[in-house]
């Protein structure tokens, strides 16, 4: 009925080759982003960005950079942790020693050096595959955490081994310190997203994710079409490594304020992104944003319903929401391999046939 | 998506109204997860002191109080959402029970003005009050801790050229005491050997094989949840004598021990307040809390060492809260109120016997420079057979001239980070 391809005429070829190419879907994408840009920053508190918008909108990054490795390049990684750690480390550096700069500088520098701790991590990928190039991410993830607890370079000398953001402003508007405005930060984290996913969309479907998915379905094979494997890895790598320093950038100085390495990037970190990206939908870019939502929303979700309405004792719930996570991890691993995108999908493919099907 | 969250937000906003006319306490607890063995206890004892006062005294200064319990998991993000949720219902003080935690919300509290209570845990040299105004960390803090151990070592023999190991939690916590060790191992001519073990602590096979490779005279522990059992276990296995074993205050509880069974026997462990439940107030519990079916969680763990922490920090809390009402003359006190209370807070021997807790803790008071109390710091050892830990030397001062030249100069770093000038001239 109203969401259909008939009577929507393109003209020219770009029209023709848009993100959303269904001028339903379009609108929908405008109102979505206006509402995020013009409506949300007037109505958002202390509560709902701490508790929500802030982890939705950084995980989503990290969930996108992640995206780009697995769902699209083909390259399991488990060392979004300790990447997220290098962004976060090199953020930290940043706004130390050049105190004057704007935040937007520091966050996109600290990107660029995760990108190249991510090229040399991804050196190893050309040689091996699979469960073993999991492992090899697992090293990385491992030593950057021990490398950032070990070195008190990183974390100027602090007696407890702890980084904590100073304050830093964007435009003399402070984003990052205990005195921020809640929509200042919601503002400049969403900026990012919006960066990352648009850069990261035009990526995947131009010649640079083809490349990728073809490594991704047959390595050999695209190989022999001509597509180098050593560029098409290694830039996955460098890209994926980019949004998820950013990410751990925006985690440590926005969101947390104060950071221990072990305790904030270890292991954990890379499953929860992981499983972000699984239950989202691996290889599409709608996927990081829903499986990032929804992990994030579970537990306040199910907080509120459980202990706030119900009354029920927080370890119980607590212990629930590993349960809930943990079979849903299963049942879409089953049901649903590509996640709530393919739902997404599906729902509209059936809307387009909506209300007179087959 | 975003649609759907703000219809959410709205809902959840009229849901989570708060309940006002109440002193309400957040709890942030941990009953999940790898540190739950100290969370649980510790949680049990804050509650269930709080509903004694309104069971038996109808609360405190004829209001109510209310104990908002939020599951942290140790965790520092569920930490964040915790504080939000919790601080726009008018909480009066914080206690996270997690260094990290209280690393975190030390600027936010205090742009809030929010006290933090970080009862021996938490940033130490927040102890002085003219840089960190809103945090507290009485009656005693990490470095008083160490010195604590390093004087009782003293009192049992000359400790030059002795070999002394640190196993620590690698995190802000474990850390903490290394600078004042050092000091210490440079003052006293003691040997200092760091082992630290990486979170959550199950893994301690190579710290304890360097312990028993270089056979160190002491072996002070700072560790935490599961990672005390183990270390335990491991140290057993060794046969490192127990007598020898020091652990922290968070190193020191029944949950620790019990693993072990016989072979813990003369394990020690620091502490800052009474131990068992050879105290009044324990009666008032059983019949107000217990015999009325409000015990907190499973109820079982009345009287071990980590509850009597949670019922001293939430005594200390409920003084603090009546000594604002006495500062402000009224009975509805705000956070700012709380903390004015906090400052003025005078802890007695006699204040202590009418609570039914005679000689539970030192005497101290607190004043606008020092947030951090005496820091008098008391010896326990366990008895494996009556399973027991007992008081075997009295609370005894710390050695402040090390210490607080390393308070000054850490708070000074801060203040200059933050740009914080004196609270109190």
């Amino acid at each position: 009925m109203f969401y259909r391809e008939a009577g929507d005429f393109s003209t020219t070829y770009p029209e023709d080759s848009q993100t959303f190419p269904i001028r339903f879907d379009r609108y929908r994408y405008y109102l979505v982003l206006a509402i995020a840009i013009f409506v949300i920053p007037f109505m958002i508190n202390d509560y709902w960005l701490n508790a929500v918008f802030l982890p939705f909108l950084i995980y989503t990054i990290a969930a996108i950079g992640l995206n780009i490795l697995v769902g699209y390049c083909g390259q399991v990684s488990l060392g979004t942790g300790g990447f997220m750690a290098v962004g976060a480390y090199a953020c930290y550096k940043l706004m130390t020693s050049f105190p004057e700069v704007s935040m937007l500088i520091h966050v996109l520098i600290s990107g660029l050096i995760t990108a190249g701790v991510g090229v040399l991590f991804g050196l190893p990928s050309l040689r091996i595959k699979g469960f073993y190039l999991a492992v090899a991410t697992l090293a990385a993830q491992f030593f950057l955490v021990w490398l950032f607890n070990r070195v008190p370079w990183f974390y100027n000398y602090s007696a407890s081994g702890q980084i904590s953001a100073p304050e830093r402003t964007v435009f003399g508007i402070e984003v990052t310190g205990p005195n921020t405005e809640a929509w200042a930060t919601y503002l400049f984290c969403l900026f990012f997203v919006i960066l990352c996913a648009v850069i990261a969309r035009n990526l995947t479907r131009g010649a640079f994710g083809r490349k990728w998915m073809a490594i991704r379905d047959m390595d050999i094979a695209a190989e022999i079409i001509g597509v180098n494997p050593l560029m098409a890895k290694l830039s996955a790598f460098a890209v994926s490594s980019f949004f998820i320093g950013i990410s751990g950038a925006l985690f440590f100085a926005i969101y947390l304020g104060a950071v221990e390495v072990g305790e904030a990037f270890g292991i954990t970190k890379s499953f929860t992104v992981l499983f972000m990206i699984i239950i989202g939908g691996l290889g599409s870019i709608f996927g990081s944003f829903a499986g990032a939502a929804f992990l994030v929303v579970l537990p306040v979700a199910l907080k509120l319903v459980g202990v706030d309405w119900l009354g029920w004792p927080t370890d119980i719930v607590a212990h629930l929401q590993l349960v809930i996570v943990g079979a849903l991890i299963i049942i879409f691993l089953i049901a649903e391999p590509h996640g709530l995108a393919q739902l997404w999908r599906v729902a509209k493919e059936k809307l387009r046939l909506w209300p007179f099907p087959h | 998506m975003k649609m759907k969250l703000g219809t959410m937000a709205v809902a959840a906003v009229m849901a989570a109204s708060p309940v006002m006319a109440d002193l309400v306490f957040p709890s942030l607890s941990y009953r999940t997860g790898p540190y739950a063995a100290g969370g649980i206890p510790f949680a049990d004892g804050y509650a269930d002191y709080m509903n004694l006062l309104n069971a038996r005294d109808g609360g405190i200064g004829g209001v109510m109080t209310n104990v908002l319990e939020c599951e942290t998991g140790y965790n520092t993000e569920k930490g964040v959402e915790c504080y939000e949720s919790t601080k726009g219902q008018g909480a009066l003080v914080y206690q996270p029970l997690s260094t990290g935690i209280t690393y975190q919300l030390i600027p936010k509290a205090t742009a809030d003005g929010i006290p933090i209570h970080s009862m021996g845990y938490g940033r130490t040299s927040a102890a002085n009050g003219d840089v960190f105004s809103n945090v507290f960390n009485y009656p005693a803090n990490y470095w008083n801790g160490a010195s604590g151990a390093i004087n009782y070592l003293m009192s049992q023999g000359d400790i030059a050229g002795k070999k002394i190991a640190l196993v620590y939690h690698n995190s802000a916590y474990g850390k903490e005491p290394i600078r004042t060790l050092e000091e210490l191992a440079e003052k006293h001519g003691f040997e200092l050997t760091l082992l630290p073990v990486d979170h959550p602590g199950q893994e301690q096979k190579s710290q304890w094989l360097q312990i028993r490779r270089e056979k160190p005279d002491n072996v002070i522990m700072y560790g935490w949840g599961v990672m005390n059992q183990v270390a335990v276990q491991e140290a057993a296995n060794i046969r490192y004598p127990m007598e020898d074993f020091i652990g922290i205050w968070w190193s020191g509880s029944e949950n620790d021990v019990l693993p072990a069974g016989e072979k813990a026997d003369g394990y020690k462990a620091l502490t800052f307040h009474g131990v068992g439940d050879d105290f009044p107030v324990f009666a008032d519990i059983q019949k107000h809390v217990v015999d009325a079916g409000n015990a907190a969680g499973a109820g079982d763990q009345i009287g071990t060492v980590l509850y009597n922490r949670g019922l001293y920090a939430a005594m200390l809390a409920a003084e603090a809260a009546k000594t604002a009402q006495e500062i402000h003359g009224t009975a509805d006190i705000t956070p700012t109120m709380m903390r004015d209370g906090m400052e003025a807070l005078v802890i007695t021997e006699a204040k202590m016997a009418a609570l039914g807790l005679p000689g539970f803790g030192p005497e101290f008071n607190v004043s606008c420079e020092n947030h951090g109390g005496p820091g008098l710091v008391g010896m326990t050892q366990w008895d494996a057979s009556a399973k027991t830990w007992s008081l075997i030397n009295e609370f005894a001062p710390s050695d402040m001239d090390v210490i607080q030249p390393l308070i000054d100069e850490d708070s000074a770093a801060y203040a200059a980070e933050n740009k914080i000038e004196g609270s109190c001239n």
